[in-house]
């Protein structure tokens, strides 16, 4: 049972109009159970319609999603969270900024289930697993549990994310430039972060980076994205053989047009 | 002193509206005229019900249900037809003005004191005088709710409410209907008011259809005066100092209706207080410009 299938999927934004844009030119991609996607592609190639797809804050019009083996095409975004998780790009997104640490970990912690009234939002039994979780990621933030959010720092936050996207293994987790809106260093510590915290529980992830570095370096999977189409699917021991020149190459054959280093590191 | 211990009554039953008014602008961003319907709407139920015959606690409670039917039909326009809030707001109220007249039996000013065996929650219950029993039974009842909407605020729905309020992609992400939850919070808060419109026709011994007009404007003032003068509080703290808030804002009110202004003009001085209340912040902010540009202007002028 594959953990993710997308078939013909495809996506229009103000269809009908002069300004029609197809921004996913029939999608099909299947991933396995703990396959590590990597997608890379041109500013506009539709990375981000892609994923607004699967995690269902784009309607989808045409094509079909299912995940391991539900179909979710017509699903909103709260009931898919039962089998995603999801980091976005700005380290804002991702966490409740007036909520304290642990009220935002509690929350992710029923990602997907039922919240009653009657039981604490933050219960004294998982505070010992919040620290815990949280000593892990070596940031200090173990002593920072009732601290508001958003008082912390974007890469704290972004790691305090991530912790929360993997506290409920979920079926698929969703990773858009996650650590682009970090300074070098901030976003190189939460690349690896991610590769333990994927690696560990084998999740099956699909991550956009403009990295063409880290997309070589991490995951077992890459694809390039160009005008909405799939034009590069490499994986196993060839992929582990990538090199930023052969990205660049293989983009040009495919496109015809240059995929400058720059190119992609302003999407 | 009369003025003091009248003012405090009056306050802690406003303190009521300005809480569930809170609920929805600080939780939800959301600035809910449905508060402006609900208030006499609870007022007229509890009324409607008084002289039906029905006790003051049911009568009170009918209140707080039907205020919280009202947030039920702006939480749906709002959420489930995507009406913009405001507007949401301005037709609830608009819609409520005809139903709270036929609640009231078509009338448009319900009295409670022309029948003498007729018992308010008030007249039911002394304490002492009429204004020590509003003080005390609007203190309990305050102490009831704020307990209970900590306790709601803390547990998973309730933390998931707040959630929503703060980033609705986050919450959404997390699997919470942002939807359920903000009708939820229009709920609670306009049954809330409506409970303050059903104490306040209690105390005044009537219903009135105009009554409502201003409990926005009243609710946030109260609201503005508590964060004045207490920043970062947990949201416990917040809600007690709400009281606080809606106290010193009915003494004010108390102080220029002393001072001889007719209470015609009231409704003119409510509006302006708020004006002043929401420019402080710009006011203070403009002045420390001013003072920097001040300094700096010297400083050029030195080198
Ligand atoms: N909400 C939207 N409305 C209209 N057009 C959009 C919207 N989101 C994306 N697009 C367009 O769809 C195309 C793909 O965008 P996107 O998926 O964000 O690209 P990428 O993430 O690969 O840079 C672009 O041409 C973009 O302008
Ligand atoms: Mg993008």
């Amino acid at each position: 049972m594959p953990a993710l299938e997308i078939k013909a999927l495809h996506q229009y934004f103000e269809q009908g109009t002069v300004n029609e844009n197809h921004a996913l030119q029939g999608i099909d991609l299947t991933l396995e159970p703990g396959e590590f996607l990597t997608i890379i592609g041109g500013n506009g190639a539709g990375k981000s319609t892609l994923l607004n797809s699967i995690a269902g804050s784009l309607p989808v019009t045409h094509g079909q999603i299912k995940i391991a083996d539900h179909d979710v095409t017509y699903q909103t975004v709260a009931k898919r969270a039962k089998l995603i998780s999801r980091v976005f790009q700005d380290p804002k997104s991702g966490t409740a900024p007036l909520l304290t640490v642990e009220e935002n970990l509690s929350l992710a912690l029923r990602r997907g289930a039922w919240r009653n009234f009657w039981r604490p939002g933050v219960k004294k039994s998982d505070r010992a697993l919040f620290k815990e979780k949280l000593a892990s990621l070596n940031l200090g933030l173990e002593d920072r549990l009732s601290a508001e959010i958003g008082l912390l720092s974007g890469g704290q936050r972004q790691a305090i994310t991530l912790l929360m996207a993997t506290l409920q293994m979920p079926e698929l987790l969703l990773l858009d430039e996650h650590t682009a809106a970090l300074d070098p260093q901030t976003s190189a510590t939460v690349m690896q972060l991610t590769d333990q915290l994927v690696r560990a529980q084998s999740i099956t992830t699909l991550m956009i980076t403009h990295n063409m570095q880290d997309a070589i370096k991490y995951g077992t999977r890459l694809i390039m994205l160009d005008h909405g189409r799939i034009v590069v699917d490499v994986g196993g021991a060839e992929k582990q053989g990538l090199t930023v020149p052969d990205l660049m190459r293989m983009f040009k054959e495919q496109s015809g047009s240059e995929l400058t280093d720059d190119a992609v590191l302003l999407s | 002193m009369s003025i003091i211990t009248s003012s405090v009554s009056q306050g802690f039953l406003w303190s009521i509206m300005a809480i569930g008014v809170y609920l929805t602008f600080r939780i939800l961003d959301i600035a809910d005229m449905t508060a402006e319907g609900s208030f006499p709407l609870g007022a007229a139920v509890t009324a409607r019900a008084l002289t039906t015959g029905h006790g003051p606690i049911a009568a009170t409670l009918y209140g707080f249900i039907a205020g919280a039917l009202a947030g039920l039909v702006s939480g749906l326009l709002h959420t489930k037809l995507k009406i913009p809030d405001l507007l949401t707001g301005i037709l609830t109220m608009t819609g409520l003005y005809s139903i709270n007249l036929w609640v009231m039996g078509l009338t448009s000013n319900l009295s409670l004191t022309t029948d003498p065996k007729l018992k308010t929650i008030f007249s039911r219950f002394p304490v002492g005088d009429d204004t020590t029993t509003v003080i005390v039974i609007g203190a309990i009842i305050v102490v009831i709710v704020i307990a209970l909407l900590v306790m709601f605020f803390n547990t998973e729905m309730g933390l998931a409410a707040r959630a929503v309020g703060n980033n609705q992609a986050m919450s959404a992400a997390n699997g919470i209907n942002n939807d359920n939850m903000k009708i939820i919070v229009y709920m609670v808060s306009n049954g809330l008011i409506a409970l303050a419109g059903s104490l306040m026709a209690q105390s005044n011994g009537y219903a009135d259809v105009s009554m409502g007009i201003g409990t926005l404007v009243i609710a946030l003032s109260a609201i503005i005066i508590a964060e004045i003068f207490l920043h970062n509080l947990s949201f416990g703290m917040r809600l007690v100092t709400i009281i606080g808030g809606a106290i010193i804002y009915r003494l004010i009110i108390a102080l220029v209706l002393e001072l001889g202004v007719d209470p015609n003009y009231l409704r003119l001085f409510y509006a302006l207080m708020l004006v002043l209340f929401l420019a402080i912040p710009t006011v203070q902010n403009r002045f420390r410009q001013w003072e920097q540009r001040q300094a700096n202007r010297k400083r050029m002028s030195e080198d």
